[in-house]
Order: C-alpha cells, then sequence, then structure tokens
C-alpha cells in the first residue's frame, strides 16, 4: 500500500497543524484519511468526531462531517448520530485520557451495545496538550508532571479492556509501523460493530522529554524496539518477548450490531405488537 | 376527546407532537416515566429510543442525533441535571437544538427523592459555566406540560439554542383532564438557502444561522471552543466577543418573555409564583377575590429570560408583591430586582408543597 497522503480529505486552509514536531498524530491522521480513501467513503456521508486533547483537533483538519466534543464524550455523540442516522459512516478518536480516564464509562458502554462506531485511541501515555500529566496508560515508572516520581499506578491495556467490553473488532498499531497502520485501521473501518484501534503514538515534548527520549526519532525507535507483531511473538518464548508490547490484530468477530438489532428487536416487535 | 394524564405522560405527548424522533436518557425519579414512555411509543414512530450509561451522556447522544436533523429530548431530576450543564454549555457554544425536562426534586446532592422543590430555578438560568443564552419554561398544568413542550421544541428550533422545560414532582404525578391542543403549530428547522461552498453555520450576518444536517451536503466543524463564523477555532478578541454579543442577544426576549397575569386591574397587592406553587397561590387569589380583597396573581410561563420589565409595569400598581417558592428564595431576588414595591418571600425547601393555607398565613 501507497504511504502517500490523501490530501483531497484535507482541510488545506487549516494547515499548518497545531502539532509539536515529532508528534505522532499526523502520521495517525494520514494513515486514517488513506484508510478511508481506499474505501471509498464520500466526505459527505463521513463524521468524524473527538473530544479534548491534542488528538481532540484531528478532526478540524477534515474534510467531511467534524465534531470536536467535551472531555472524553465524543463517543457518546457519535453513539446519537449513528443511532439517528446509521447510514452515516462514524469515526471517533480519542487520546488516551481521554478515552479511557474521563471517558472510560462511554468507552466500555459503547463497546458493550456493539454499535458500529470506529474508536482510534492516539495513545501516547500522557496528557499533552495540558502539560504533561500522568495518563491512565502511563507505563509504570515513567515520568509525568505529575508523576514526578514515576507512575506507581498499573496502566490499562486499552486492548485487554476493549475485549472485555465486547468490541468486535480490536487491533493495536504505532506510529512508526505505518504500513501495518494503515491495513488494520481499513479493517477497523470496515468492521461492523464497535472496532476499536490502539495507536501507540509519540508526545517528544511532554512524554519523551522526561522518559530519556527528547528526540523525536528517539521517540519512534522507543515504538519500533518495544513492540512485536502478535505472529512474530508466537515463535519466541516470553523471555524473548520481555515487556514488548504486541501488536497486530487481536480479535475480529461478528456479532450483532446495535443500529441492526434497534432495527430488528425493538422497531419490528414494537410495530407488530402494536398492529 | 378529553384524556386522563399526568404531566409526565403530557410532555411525552407534547414531544411526539412536536415532531421529536430521539431521546437519550437515564433513570432518575421523578423523571423517568417520561423514558419510559418514550422507549414504548419511538420506535413505533420510526424514532430512536436509547437509555444511555449517564445523563453527561444522555445529553450527548441528543446533540449528537440534534446534528442529523432530528429533533431530540432528554429528561431529568437535580442530580442528572447537574451532570447535564457540561452539555448544555455546548449546545448552546454549538448551538445544537435540544429540550431537556428536568423535573424537579428536593436538593442539595441526591437530596429528597422523591418531593417537590423548586431549586433547580437558578442552576436552569446558570448551571452551566460562561454567560451563554437559555430558555427555560415552567409549565402549572398538565395541559401547560403538552403545550410548553411543544413551545421548548419551537423555541430551541428557532433559536437553536438548549431549552429547559422545568417541572416538578408534583406535576409530574399529578393527573388532570386534558384536552390537547391540537391546533399549536409545529415549527420545522430551518434549511440553509446557500449552497454548501458558501455555507457558514455560524453566519454572523443572521442572529441565529440555519443549521445545515449531517449528511445532506454541508461539511462544517463544530466546536465547544471559541470560534468564527467558519465554526473553527479562535481567540482574536474581536472575533470572540462578536461570537459572545451575538449569542447573548439571539434570543429575542420580547417574543419570548411571557407573564401570566391575572387580577390585576385594581389589585393592591400581588403574589407571583411559578411552576405548581402557583396551583396554591391562584386558589389563594381566587379565595381572598370572592372576600373582596384586591389581590393579584402573576406567574411566569418563561422563567428565563426573566421578564424584568413587565415585572417592573406591575409592581407600580402594587404596595407588594409576595414571591412564592419552594426553595429558600431564588427567584425572589430577581423580582426585588426588578420590582419598585415592597417585595416579601414565601417560601420553604423541606419537600413539601406550600398549601393555600400557608400562604394565606404569611399574608
Amino acid at each position: 500500500m501507497k504511504t502517500e497522503i490523501a490530501t483531497n480529505y484535507i482541510r488545506k486552509e487549516k494547515l499548518p497543524f497545531i502539532w509539536c514536531s515529532g508528534c505522532g498524530h499526523g502520521i495517525a491522521l494520514a494513515s486514517i484519511l488513506r484508510a478511508v480513501d481506499s474505501i471509498g467513503w464520500k466526505k459527505d456521508e463521513v463524521c468524524m468526531i473527538s473530544g479534548i486533547g491534542c488528538c481532540g483537533r484531528m478532526p478540524g483538519y477534515v474534510d467531511c462531517h467534524t465534531l470536536h466534543t467535551t472531555h472524553g464524550r465524543a463517543l457518546t455523540f457519535a453513539t446519537g448520530i449513528k443511532l439517528a442516522n446509521p447510514s452515516l459512516k462514524v469515526i471517533v478518536v480519542m487520546g488516551d485520557g481521554d478515552a479511557v480516564a474521563i471517558g472510560g464509562n462511554h468507552f466500555i458502554h459503547t463497546a458493550r451495545r456493539n454499535t458500529d462506531i470506529t474508536a482510534i485511541i492516539c495513545n501516547n501515555y500522557i496528557y499533552g496538550m495540558t502539560g504533561g500529566q500522568a495518563s491512565p496508560t502511563t507505563p509504570r515508572g515513567s515520568f509525568a508532571s505529575t508523576a514526578p516520581y514515576g507512575a506507581a499506578e498499573p496502566p490499562f491495556d486499552i486492548v485487554e479492556l476493549a475485549i472485555g467490553c465486547g468490541a468486535s473488532y480490536v487491533a493495536r498499531g504505532t506510529v512508526y509501523h505505518v504500513p501495518a497502520l494503515d491495513k488494520l485501521l481499513k479493517k477497523a473501518l470496515l468492521h461492523k460493530g464497535f472496532s476499536v484501534v490502539d495507536v501507540l503514538s509519540t508526545c517528544p515534548t511532554a512524554y519523551g522529554r522526561r522518559n530519556k527520549m527528547r528526540t523525536p526519532v528517539e521517540n519512534f525507535m522507543w515504538l519500533k524496539e518495544n513492540t512485536i507483531g502478535i505472529s512474530a511473538a508466537k515463535d519466541k518464548t516470553k523471555e524473548e518477548i520481555g515487556e514488548k508490547t504486541l501488536i497486530g490484530e487481536f480479535l475480529n468477530v461478528s456479532r450483532p450490531e446495535y443500529t441492526e438489532l434497534y432495527e430488528k428487536e425493538i422497531v419490528e416487535k414494537a410495530k407488530s405488537i402494536r398492529s | 376527546m378529553p384524556l386522563l394524564l399526568s404531566g409526565n405522560e403530557a410532555i411525552v405527548e407534547g414531544a411526539l407532537a412536536s415532531k421529536c424522533r430521539f431521546f437519550g436518557g437515564y433513570p432518575i425519579t421523578p423523571s423517568s416515566d417520561i423514558a419510559e414512555l418514550m422507549s414504548i411509543r419511538l420506535p413505533i414512530l420510526g424514532g430512536k429510543f436509547i437509555q444511555m450509561e449517564d445523563e453527561i451522556a444522555s445529553l450527548g447522544a441528543c446533540l449528537g442525533a440534534s446534528l442529523t436533523g432530528i429533533k431530540s429530548m432528554t429528561a431529568t431530576s437535580g442530580p442528572g441535571f447537574s451532570l447535564m450543564q457540561e452539555h448544555i454549555g455546548f449546545a448552546a457554544m454549538g448551538e445544537i437544538p435540544c429540550v431537556i425536562v428536568d423535573v424537579q426534586r428536593g436538593g442539595p446532592s441526591t437530596g429528597l427523592p422523591t418531593y417537590p422543590s423548586q431549586g433547580d430555578a437558578m442552576q436552569s438560568r446558570w448551571g452551566t459555566h460562561g454567560d451563554h443564552p437559555i430558555i427555560v419554561l415552567t409549565p402549572f398544568s398538565v395541559r401547560e406540560c403538552y403545550s410548553l413542550t411543544i413551545r421548548a421544541f419551537n423555541y430551541s428550533e428557532k433559536y437553536r439554542t438548549p431549552v429547559i422545560l422545568l417541572s416538578d414532582e408534583i406535576l409530574a404525578h399529578l393527573r388532570e383532564k386534558v384536552e390537547l391542543d391540537t391546533s399549536i403549530e409545529i415549527l420545522e428547522r430551518g434549511f440553509p438557502n446557500v449552497p454548501p461552498q458558501e455555507y457558514l453555520p455560524f453566519d454572523s450576518r443572521y442572529d441565529v444561522p440555519p443549521l445545515a444536517p449531517y449528511g445532506r451536503g454541508y461539511r462544517f466543524h463544530i466546536t465547544g471552543l471559541a470560534h468564527d463564523e467558519t465554526g473553527f477555532p479562535t481567540s482574536n478578541p474581536e472575533k470572540v466577543q462578536k461570537l459572545q454579543q451575538r449569542l447573548a442577544t439571539k434570543i429575542k426576549e420580547a417574543d419570548v418573555r411571557d407573564l401570566d397575569v391575572r387580577f390585576m386591574d385594581d389589585a393592591r397587592i400581588c403574589i407571583f409564583s411559578y411552576g405548581s406553587t402557583s396551583r396554591s397561590s391562584l386558589r389563594v387569589v381566587n379565595e381572598l377575590r370572592k372576600r373582596g380583597e384586591r389581590i393579584g396573581f402573576a406567574r411566569p410561563i418563561t422563567l428565563w429570560p426573566f421578564p424584568y420589565e413587565e415585572v417592573k409595569k406591575l409592581s407600580k400598581k402594587v404596595d407588594m408583591i409576595y414571591v412564592c417558592e419552594m426553595n429558600l428564595g431564588q427567584i425572589v431576588r430577581e423580582v426585588e430586582r426588578a420590582s419598585e414595591c415592597d417585595v416579601r418571600f414565601i417560601g420553604k425547601a423541606d419537600g413539601t408543597i406550600i398549601t393555600p393555607e400557608e400562604i394565606l398565613l404569611s399574608i
């Protein structure tokens, strides 16, 4: 797959991005747009919705129906949009704090309903926009402005969380492994049901700087060296895998999708009882 | 044909008559039967009902649905109303029509389930942070629960604003014989009269720019951040001020303000109340009138924007206004601000209705 940028989906007049040099979010956005472009969705049938934070600014650059909502609540707006007009393709982009701290309740319930929404989490282990506070995905021992002695709390594994709550497509990629990310995002977007892609991203400004990765390159190399594909990991021992994070497709199952269930199990029954 | 309906049932009838086709809600007494009825009725009418994970999510879902062009409503009570303030602010900033029913119960916090209160009178105006437009309607009968719900939807669409229907526990479960007024006009949302490439979702040439529904060729951006006419964030003081000014003045107060005034021609004193409390005060006024007392009755149907001018005019005619409300003194301060006569307060927040006898004793 080519890694060109699908510029026809970009609101060019809104450039340059607000993101810092070395931020991975632009790479994630380019990957999302390539996936949308390769599917061939028309701009007018796509909604991109975000919450608050660096990732919250992403929809502003995309030429489709865009909605920049409140912190953690993007999935609630997405649920309303999808249920009210199931023909719309609904993509939600969130940061890690946005999705699983303040938005945790909405995340687990959207997964439980299995509504046809794709949730893409730009996971850079930190609250970047507010200046580098610890998030629910900050690795134990990492430093943050509110974890000056190292993060003591265990982090969430977004993949396990999504699977546990009922999402029907769950994957993890990184902004280093771009061709693989393109493929995962395309499958997620095409999947019928709640699909989650945990995109490991970079934040040299707020995270790397405090964790011995001052340059953007060091942040990207960290992603390269500390992740391993699921299939590659199969032939390796536990010791060989060590602390590395698994990337790839974790779950791809067919489960009844909520807006379809609503039509089949609620509308039809309501109308038959009525008649 | 007359129907025997409760206040909550009449709200549902009003919403459905307004072509509300989306309801997102979370259970809370004494509003839950609105959600229950919507869950029965909406699927039959091709609408959508969803029980969300909390009240923040409920209003978020309503706003999402509203952006697709569907009229949307939620219903709650005090604790849930507190949670909804975040998205009431978003609806005000993003200018997204929606109706929020607050069936008041005693507060603060979990307070008094399920006993009546009018403790949310100020919260309904100022509950969310920042200056923002809002319209609050407050019914006093089952019949008005119906008609004001329709009016709430009409204002919401006309002014692209959240509208709050402030009911209370007494009205919620009070049953009355009502003839539903089917002649009330139902306002539909405006559609842009320019092609998509010329469309500005926050066009300052309008007081209320038309809102295009998602999926109909008009691609635009909505944010809770201060924004310019295109909908994109700005911190330019001139543009921010222009937005704030338009938001603050877009609701034509003269069109919306509504003070129900009775027996005021020769009155020397006036009882001022709203919502279910007005039922007790009207009883008192009727009784005293029979005895020949020169007493009048005033009741804001639109609580916010508050009818300052009308109250001022009224205050010039009387020696005393008694403000009667089920709280420790909220709207009485607005009456004091507007009035040129003495203002006295009759109120309590113990979870019981203010009876006609209590009002009589106080005056």
